[in-house]
């Protein structure tokens, strides 16, 4: 024996033995951190989703900022005569500057180099005005003191040589109105105003002369076919008053001009015809004492923004009123400081726009989201010089010691605020404030509707209808699975019940679509029969077998039933599908889609709210069952052999002690439900039209967040305010199933502590 | 009577039954959903009968009309009136059929709904021939004869059939000529296009390393001669097979008198459904139902096959669970095995079970900012930058759908696993250790076999759910028409860069997409079959594979 151990002993202590303990030791080491790291990476990896959703939504609420780049004066050689305006390029490389003596001087933006330079032909005339910038327009129109009105475009390309390497952008001037000035006023005074707007067959001005008249003339352009010329006549146009204005702005197509009194009202000229200019409706802008100070149309020329001496900026556009009329009406209020406000300029690409007043107080705002996304006081006075970059990403001025400064702004998703995802907004040209979802159009200068409310409302419609079919069915479901059925035959039903929800949601959706909404379209009668006909039947027949012999009952023995009521409610539901005719007939002159819309007044969809309940009902009833039917079985057997010890029917006893004591997991499994009816996406893709509308009609559709994601997340281009908001969509989704599902788990955890204790 | 209406009530009789009744109503949504698939499904391929009309317009004009009828219902007359169609007073319930009458390019639509008050001397003509085309769907109408190379050789009368087995022969012909057209154009030139882009590839990588001398462009350019000889001669081989593919035309003549030339190459299949045995028409059937799962789709997916769809699916599953399985069972013997069991494990664990809950197009929508933006831009600007501005993994592909679908399924993975190694009794595992195993040696060679069925049910579970998702994966890798498989016999073999077909995704886009949705119907029943099939046998798989593991370790189990 004693020879076994020792030998034992030198084996164990052999010097092979002791390495390969060591390398043992060793490998459990490695494993212990290597399934470590492993396992929190995969946790951390789990936990990214949130983060990363978060990460792609925060810039949306990152306050935009506003940075001076460079500050740089004009050279010697061309600082000699008087500036009058100036406009940047699509790249923020080149400025261009029109001085007094008719010159446009084009200057790098970044330093103040010349890069070139064009004289206009002025024909000794005098520059008197200068054409508001206008989105969407960028011709140069000049208003000359001899009446005459001269218009160049100035076009900016980027250049590169024959390898393909950039060379810079290159400004091109070209004249337009044929080349020639245009007679605007015929007793050729000199215009203090100017203004331009393309009509239908040409281009409408209007200039303002002597102490505030209007004169217009209409340039009626006709392109020869053959050769591509372009004809020009020009044609005098009456304005039918004689009042005095400050300053005029034509809409687009003319519909109507704003002329705007010294006294800061604004008359609003109804112009669709030219020859009979008729006066529509006179508005004061402005308390009196104050003043107007700036008035131009922002991006797509629908809103007037009206800058004020208070340092307001107010926004209008032609509303429909009660009686049908449109009238110029006040949007919305924005304020920058309190001095008045001297340098208004929309926003060529949004519907945004910068202001600085007398003190050199900077402003960018935003309409649609009335948001204030900067506001610094950038310079000590007024600038003489301002120009926003059509992208918006910089800005320029030229302060009142003529130096110039040069701002980055860094502004990318303006048109979101709480209240503008969340809230009823007053888009352009809309009769009043909405909860509205259209996300992209087919024009340019189209404002984005990023309300997620009518998505989170659609959501939430059909999440409701879901469970009102799902909840009944799987609730009722399983408490008779749990407490009335066979042990055999709920061994064989659950299965089948739980086997729905391995079934994919796109078949779902697509029998849904593709078979239940036509069907239920014209089987509408029958579908509300069903409700009333197979609770009614299984009741009557189940007066009907009590009142059986006992020898015929008990051949289906307790707990059987489900047998013989799954072939009865084929029956009944046979019964009440081939009954919809004749009742329709009956009761709805023979259609009852028609008699909806024209007796009732409700409009009904195809793919509708009922057709989404039914099939998303459907696919939810399997997730509501099995939770509350364990729940409901897991409650101790003491407690209703106690219940029924005591005299109480098995039906009491489940109504009065097991129900109550389930209530919290039938509760949390109602909630788990929820949760996965929200999220649902391709069930409502394929069920319903898909429109954002806000009504709980239940004949019409809707569109849920989920599905909106689906729909839209791939042309959303990587990075913009959609494609944020469609992250944030997912956001809310997240957060929201996730908040519904710990608080359902957690109560079933409570509930399953208390049976232990029971 | 028995029992009085009073006492029955207040026994709580009717609440039982009609909780039973809600049972039964459950069952048979179930059942009868599955029936009405498998049945609309299943009955597409079975050749149906043509039958000829006179049909009776609303003018008393009566014209013959052929076709299969695919639908009978009833309406209310007064459904049709709204429609804006007249109805003779009277009628009150109309019966009405929608037939299949093919030939869309002469009538514009293949299909139309008639009023049957309308239509009288129904006959099944014994010769009139189904024709299935490569375009334009089917064609319904009469043989009369067959032009070869532009050249009338024989003709018969309407309704004869004469010609019938030269008109078969002609078929099989073009049939084997078209199956070497395919073979060449998928195979040798296929492989050959793939080899010349790589080329591409290989020189625009030498010109932004500036490594473009040139000896290196000569030897590329070598190869590529090479290549080129070799692809003009499998062109020319492949054009020599047109002139024999296109030589026969078939003379045919609509119900209603309108003739038609059909070109053999364009014919996939030609038959007389009224004069086929009940033995022929299986076999047809047979036939339909292999072509549906063993061919290509046809014709904006309405007609074909589906094939790239399965394949896609299960590839993209497998490839899923080989990232899930041990991931899954990783972060799961982690929380369990060695991790501290504190309040920290306990909020992961809720954090992790909740995450099964999270609606899957959050996932899709991660996977596309995370997976396809993120990670893939970035991989493009590191290894693809010759193929740049082309995306290689900066776009959705296989690769990511995979990746997002394990991360989707990952939490049931967890769920399961981590439930399979805490009913492992401790006994267990203090009998391994006190034999002088190490905690890992008791992991792997215990522990984990032990629990090796529940990360089965695990992986089954995940398995089940990753095949049926389609919400996240049109985000991330779906697309309705995929040129390439993404498994081929070109190095790398396996592209995962790849966008493929999903057979979910193929019900969505043929049923909600496509143009001639009346069409395309039998098609998605068909293909709704077929994906219930596939996720029932991957599902039957895993718990074959389960139950063997546990028989396996049956002795271990206590």
């Amino acid at each position: 024996m004693q020879d076994i151990s020792s030998l034992l002993e030198q084996e164990l202590n052999s010097p092979r033995m002791r390495t390969r303990r060591k390398f043992r030791a060793w490998k459990d080491r490695f494993a212990r951190r290597a399934i470590a790291l492993g396992g929190l990476s995969v946790i951390v990896a789990i936990t990214l989703i949130f983060f990363y959703l978060l990460y792609e939504v925060m810039p949306l609420f990152k306050s935009a900022s506003i940075e001076q780049e460079s500050s740089f004066e004009l050279p010697e050689s061309v600082r000699a005569d008087k500036i009058l305006t100036m406009f940047t390029e699509e790249q923020n490389e080149i400025a261009a500057l029109l001085t007094e003596s008719g010159k446009l001087l084009f200057i790098n933006a970044q330093n103040g180099q010349p890069v070139s330079e064009q004289q206009l032909p002025l024909m000794d005339a005098a520059i008197s005005s200068i054409k508001v910038k206008t989105p969407g327009d960028d011709t140069l129109l000049l208003g000359l003191n001899n009446g005459q009105a001269l218009a160049v475009a100035t076009t900016f390309k980027v250049d590169f040589d024959a390898q393909g390497q950039r060379l810079g952008v290159k400004p091109q001037v070209t004249q337009l109105f044929n080349g020639k000035p245009l007679q605007l006023d015929s007793q050729q005074r000199p215009l203090h105003y100017i203004t331009q707007q393309t009509a239908p067959d040409g281009v409408l001005l209007a200039g303002l002369v002597d102490k505030g008249e209007v004169v217009m003339v209409l340039l009626r352009q006709r392109s020869n076919f053959i050769t591509g010329e372009v004809q020009e006549t020009l044609e005098p146009i009456v304005f039918p008053s004689t009042s005095l204005y400050q300053r005029v702005l034509i809409a687009p197509d003319h519909h109507y001009i704003f002329a705007l009194r010294s006294s800061g009202h604004l008359d609003v000229y109804d112009s669709r015809d030219l020859q009979n200019i008729q006066l529509s409706h006179t508005l004061a802008l402005v308390k009196p004492g104050q003043q107007v100070t700036q008035m131009i149309f922002q991006l797509a020329q629908q809103s007037l923004l009206i800058g004020d001496s208070q340092g307001q900026i107010t926004q209008y556009f032609m509303v429909r009123d009660e009686h049908n009329q449109q009238q110029l009406t006040k949007i919305r209020t924005l304020k920058l400081a309190d001095a008045p406000i001297k340098v208004l300029e929309a926003e060529q690409r949004r519907k945004g726009f910068v202001a600085v007043d007398s003190r050199g107080r900077v402003g960018l705002f935003n309409t649609t989201a009335e948001k204030t996304a900067i506001d610094q006081p950038l310079l000590d006075a007024e600038p003489l010089l301002a120009a926003l970059a059509p992208r918006a990403s910089m800005l320029l001025m030229q302060d009142a010691q003529g130096v110039f400064h040069r701002y980055a702004i860094d502004n990318p998703h303006p048109e979101t605020s709480l209240k503008s995802l969340w809230g009823k907004v007053w888009y352009e040209g809309y009769s009043e404030p909405q909860y509205t979802w259209q996300s992209s159009s087919a024009s340019n200068d189209f404002e984005p509707k990023f309300s997620l409310t009518p998505l989170a409302f659609g959501t939430l419609k059909a999440a409701f209808y879901a469970m009102l079919l799902s909840v009944p069915l799987a609730v009722c479901g399983a408490m008779y699975t749990a407490y009335f059925m066979a042990p055999a035959v709920r061994r064989k039903i659950k299965p089948v019940i739980e086997l729905m929800e391995a079934l994919p949601t796109v078949i779902l959706g697509f029998f849904a679509g593709l078979f239940l909404a036509p069907f239920m379209e014209t089987h509408l009668p029958g579908v509300f029969a069903v409700l009333l006909i197979i609770p009614l039947g299984i009741v009557t027949f189940a007066f009907a077998w009590a009142q059986l012999p006992d020898r015929i009952r008990d051949l289906i023995p307790e707990g059987w039933h489900v047998v013989v009521l799954v072939p009865l409610v084929v029956l009944l539901g046979w019964l009440s599908f081939s009954l919809s005719q004749p009742m329709e007939l009956w009761f709805f002159n023979g259609d009852m889609r028609n008699w909806l819309s024209n007796d009732l007044g409700i409009d009904f969809d195809q793919r509708n709210a009922m057709v989404v309940g039914f099939a998303m009902g459907f696919a939810v009833i399997p997730t509501i069952y099995s939770i509350a039917e364990d729940a409901l079985f897991g409650v101790p057997k003491s407690l209703s052999h106690g219940s029924l010890a005591l005299g109480a029917t098995p039906w009491q006893t489940l109504v009065r002690v097991v129900l109550p004591t389930a209530s919290p997991g039938i509760f949390s499994a109602v909630m788990i439900g929820m949760g996965r009816a929200v999220g649902e996406t391709m069930i409502v893709l394929m069920a319903t039209g898909n429109t954002p509308v806000m009504n709980a009609n239940i004949f019409e559709g809707m569109r849920t967040l989920a599905a909106n994601i689906a729909v839209e997340m791939g042309e959303s281009a990587l990075g913009s305010s959609h494609y944020r908001i469609l992250f944030l969509a997912a956001l809310v989704l997240f957060l929201f199933t996730f908040v519904v599902n710990t608080l359902a788990d957690l109560v079933r955890q409570r509930l399953r502590n208390k049976y232990s204790t029971l | 009577m028995q029992v009085s209406l009073k006492k029955w009530v207040a026994s709580g009789s009717p609440w039982v039954w009609l909780n039973a009744g809600a049972v039964a109503i459950s069952v048979v949504l179930v059942l009868g959903l599955l029936g009405v698939i498998a049945s609309r499904g299943l009955v597409h391929f079975w050749p149906a009968s043509l039958q000829e009309y006179q049909y009776t317009d609303s003018q008393d004009m009566k014209m013959p009309v052929l076709g299969e009828r695919v639908q009978r219902e009833q309406v209310t007359a007064e459904q049709i009136r709204n429609a804006g169609l007249s109805v003779p007073e009277g009628m009150q319930i109309l019966d009405r059929q929608l037939i299949k009458v093919g030939n869309r390019e002469l009538y514009g639509s293949d299909f139309r709904w008639v009023l049957e008050h309308q239509l009288s001397d129904l006959q099944y003509p014994k010769h009139a021939v189904a024709l299935e085309r490569r375009e334009w769907g089917n064609f319904y109408g009469y043989i009369v004869g067959i032009k070869e190379n532009g050249q009338l050789i024989a003709e018969q009368e309407p309704g004869q059939n004469q010609l019938w087995d030269e008109v078969l022969r002609r078929t099989e012909r073009a049939g084997e000529i078209y199956q070497r057209i395919q073979s060449l154009e998928g195979g040798a030139i296929g492989a050959l296009n793939y080899e010349l882009e790589k080329l591409r590839i290989a020189e625009r990588s030498l010109q932004l390393k500036d490594q473009d001398t040139p000896q290196n462009l000569a030897e590329l350019q070598a190869e590529k001669t090479l290549l080129q000889a070799d692809y003009a001669i499998q062109e020319a081989e492949l054009m020599a097979l047109y002139t024999p593919f296109k030589r026969d035309t078939l003379l045919l003549v609509t119900a209603d008198g309108q003739h038609k030339e059909v070109n053999f190459s364009e014919v996939v299949r030609l038959y007389q459904p009224n004069s086929l045995s009940l033995w022929q028409k299986m076999q047809h059937y047979v036939l339909k139902l292999v072509e549906f799962v063993s061919d290509d789709p046809r014709e904006a997916n309405t007609e074909g096959g589906i094939f790239p769809a399965i394949f896609g699916t299960v590839l993209m599953v497998m490839i899923m669970s080989l990232i899930v399985t041990p991931f899954g069972v990783i972060a799961a013997v982690y929380l369990r095995e060695y991790a501290s069991q504190g309040l920290m494990t306990r909020i992961i664990r809720i954090a992790v079970n909740n995450l099964a809950g999270v609606p899957s197009i959050v996932y899709g929508v991660f996977g596309l900012g995370f997976f396809v933006y993120f990670i893939g831009g970035n991989l493009d600007q590191l290894f693809y930058a010759p193929a740049l501005p082309a995306p290689t993994f900066g776009t959705p592909g296989l690769l990511w759908a995979s990746l997002t679908l394990a991360l989707l399924t990952l939490p049931v993975v967890i769920v399961a696993t981590e439930e399979g190694l805490s009913r492992i009794p401790r006994s267990v595992r203090e009998g391994s250790l006190a034999l002088g195993a190490t905690k890992f040696e008791t992991l792997m060679r215990v522990v984990i076999p032990m629990a090796s069925p529940a990360m089965m049910t695990g992986v089954i579970l995940a398995v089940a759910r990753a095949a049926g998702e389609v919400a996240p994966l049109m985000l991330v890798g779906v697309v309705k028409l995929a040129p390439n498989l993404p498994l081929d016999i070109n190095a790398p073999f396996l592209h995962l860069e790849r966008k493929f077909m999903h057979l979910g995704f193929h019900i969505y886009d043929v049923g909600f997409q496509s143009p001639n949705v009346e069409a395309a119907r039998p098609l998605v029943y068909a293909t709704a079959l077929m994906l219930v099939v596939v996720i029932a046998v991957l599902n039957l798989t895993a718990i074959g594979i389960r139950n063997r593991l546990r028989e396996k370790f049956r002795a271990l189990d206590m």
